[in-house]
């Protein structure tokens, strides 16, 4: 968890109720940023890999001889060839364009969630912690209740209420299960920030509550919004995936992964490559993702060791000891050589 | 202390009563029994459907409110209503509520504990080898779903076979052990558990070790385990005594929430390798719109989330240094 220390790094100038920090300081933090980010290199191999999925879905299709609706009476399970690259399913649908068709929902299903939910965090925690009282009660036993409810249950057994309605309500129904956790963070993080003087300065020049809170509190957790936004993507993707799999999510005639995956499932062990390809694909989105996550979390973290440069390291590994306690040394701590 | 784990005890049940019910509410809305007689050739005369209904308390035409009281009062005198086929709820809760928990409770014990010291041995070989790898092992299995995860390992294990019997991928018991526990039995059920243990117990290994890892970390800087150096303690007893002890309080509450997940993950590894027991039957119940079944793994979740959350409230306890019993 990174905690930014400095008010007005969101670039928020008015009334002077936020002290703006000096634009030469919040260029410089959203460059080191960068450059840590760019620095670890899973981090990177999970971006480019994300932007490639993002090409594939939805360019793949424009190279492809065949749509996902379409059957070819000619190759009923064949195996991948220069006309079907990924091979042909039972009844002779082309799995590439099954498999991309699939991927583009996940993806969007997965984007929608990440923002959706913080976005629902982001809220019910920062307004639970600045008014407190009743309104803190409620909204945590709230939290406690939605996170005692298995998600899974409630989504397959609502499954029949959506399936009319078209799948935005499946992307909100997932989110409202996917907040809590992130809105207690954002809960004890904004009663760390309600009793700074920027925030007292705001309420007694007389800004309303909810303007505080979007205004001064949320853009000062940003690191940590930005961080589990992303994090929440691949949870959702998983989560989706697995719903549409038993038949509870995505409903035909649209495909999603899941779908793929399960309409094909009995001809798996002969025909490997039927369950391979989204199998794979739908492990990549995941694995993309959550390197991606990790890559931000260290380059947010003021003292986080593997963001440092190399002779930042160098510097550490012949620190004195007397200046241990920083997160990294630990190891030179314990470990008198 | 005796107060305040009774008071913990009255917020759990509290809300095990109210997300019990709201199961049911959301069933009874939005699953329509009536399905089971539609479409039938020749066609079920109306009284005849709203009778039958009526008789196992399923009837969509009967106000919720109703049909909820008739059914609490059921399940307050342990009855739990009848199936959509007019066939006891008991019964087949009885079946398979045995399943699930042999599932459930040996994967929670070996995966919990597996994370934790994967997670604690990462944070001490921090950004060397080990670390690295049970990192990116983690990600790509927390990245794969449960589904995907046991079919994978049921396609291995069939290569692996070759042909022959020594890994089961499907069935609890091959049929001719059937209720039996003798020597033979146990190394049957034993290999047909092992796939979907492994399922379960990499799941949680996997998320347990990340969070571990992480409060490890922060404890390894502190001044206490300094302290505790200073004071002529070997390293290894230093860092299991104070060390662990400290790190591992944060990840106990986490428990009770991953049982919820962990139940969703039993759901999908029972259904992958054909175990009956209350994850497939929720999903069969669904298909089905039997209302009065999904209520009753409603109400299973709720009654173990209520056993992990004391579970763990224990626990937590008796490792805090600052609770004084």
């Amino acid at each position: 968890m990174s905690t930014q220390t400095t008010p007005g790094t969101t670039g928020t100038t008015d009334g002077g109720a936020a002290a703006p920090a000096p634009a030469k300081a919040r260029s410089s933090r959203s460059r080191l940023t960068m450059r840590r980010f760019v620095r670890n290199r899973l981090a990177l191999v999970g971006l480019a890999v994300l932007v490639l999925l993002f090409l594939a879905a939805y360019l793949g299709p424009l190279f492809n001889k065949w749509t996902y609706e379409q059957h070819d009476y000619l190759a009923f399970t064949s195996p991948p060839t220069s006309g079907h690259w990924f091979g042909t399913t039972q009844s002779g649908q082309d799995l590439f364009a099954l498999t991309m068709r699939g991927l583009q929902k996940s993806l969007v299903i997965g984007l929608l969630v990440g923002v959706l939910a913080t976005l629902m965090a982001a809220t019910a925690g920062a307004f639970s912690a600045y008014f407190g009282g009743w309104t803190d009660r409620s909204l945590m036993w709230l939290v406690d209740l939605l996170l005692v409810m298995p998600s899974f249950l409630i989504l397959a057994v609502l499954s029949p209420l959506f399936r009319t309605s078209g799948w935005l309500i499946f992307v909100l129904l997932i989110s409202i299960f996917s907040w809590m956790i992130t809105g207690r963070v954002v809960r004890s993080m904004t009663l760390t920030l309600k009793d700074r003087e920027f925030v007292k300065a705001a309420k007694y020049m007389g800004v309303p509550g909810p303007v505080i809170i979007f205004r001064h509190i949320v853009p000062n957790m940003a690191s940590l919004l930005i961080i589990d936004s992303v994090i929440q993507v691949g949870a959702a993707v998983v989560f989706e995936s697995t719903l549409s799999y038993f038949g509870f999510g995505i409903q035909a005639p649209d495909v999603s992964l899941g779908t793929v995956i399960s309409a094909n499932e009995s001809n798996a062990t002969t025909y490997p490559w039927l369950f391979f390809f989204p199998a794979a694909f739908l492990v990549l989105i995941g694995l993309a993702v959550s390197f991606i996550g990790d890559g931000l979390r260290d380059a947010l973290d003021p003292n986080s060791a593997n963001a440092k440069a190399k002779w930042a390291k160098e510097m550490d590994q012949h620190a004195d000891l007397s200046l241990a306690g920083a997160p990294g040394k630990a190891s030179e701590v314990l470990n008198p050589s | 202390m005796g107060r305040y784990m009774l008071r913990k005890l009255a917020n759990y049940l509290v809300l095990v009563i109210v997300a019990a019910s709201l199961t049911y509410f959301l069933a009874g809305l939005s699953l329509n029994p009536k399905a089971k007689f539609e479409g039938r050739n020749p066609a079920v005369p109306i009284a005849t459907i709203t009778k039958s209904l009526d008789d196992i308390n399923q009837n969509p035409d009967t106000p919720i409110v109703e049909r909820f009281a008739t059914w609490a009062n059921g399940v307050a005198h342990g009855d739990l209503g009848r199936t959509i086929d007019n066939s006891s709820v008991n019964d087949d809760f009885g079946r398979r509520v045995g399943v699930s928990t042999r599932l459930l409770l040996i994967a929670t014990l070996l995966g919990s504990v597996g994370g934790v010291a994967l997670g604690a041995l990462g944070a001490i070989k921090q950004y060397r080898a080990f670390d690295r790898i049970t990192t990116i092992l983690s990600f790509l299995i927390l990245a794969t779903p449960v589904f995907v995860l046991g079919s994978a390992l049921q396609f291995g294990a069939t290569k692996l076979n070759d042909g022959s019997q020594l890994i089961k991928v499907t069935g609890e018991y091959d049929s001719q052990y059937s209720g039996q526990w003798g020597f033979d039995a146990l190394v049957n059920r034993g290999q047909h558990i092992l796939l979907p243990m492994i399922t379960l117990v990499l799941l949680q290994v996997a998320l347990y070790s990340r969070y571990q890892r992480s409060t490890m970390l922060d404890v390894l800087g502190s001044d206490f385990l300094r302290t505790a150096r200073a004071k002529g303690l070997r390293r290894r007893q230093a860092l299991v005594k104070h060390g662990l002890r400290t790190a591992v309080l944060p990840v106990v509450p986490l428990l009770v929430y991953n049982i919820v997940l962990l139940f969703t993950g039993a759901t999908i590894t029972e259904k992958t390798f054909g175990w009956h027991g209350m994850g497939e039957w929720l999903v069969s119940s669904i298909t089905r719109n039997d209302i009065n079944s999904v209520a009753a793994v409603g109400l299973f979740t709720a009654i173990v989330v209520l056993i992990a959350g004391l579970l763990s409230d224990l626990l937590y306890a008796a490792l805090d240094p600052r609770v004084r019993t």
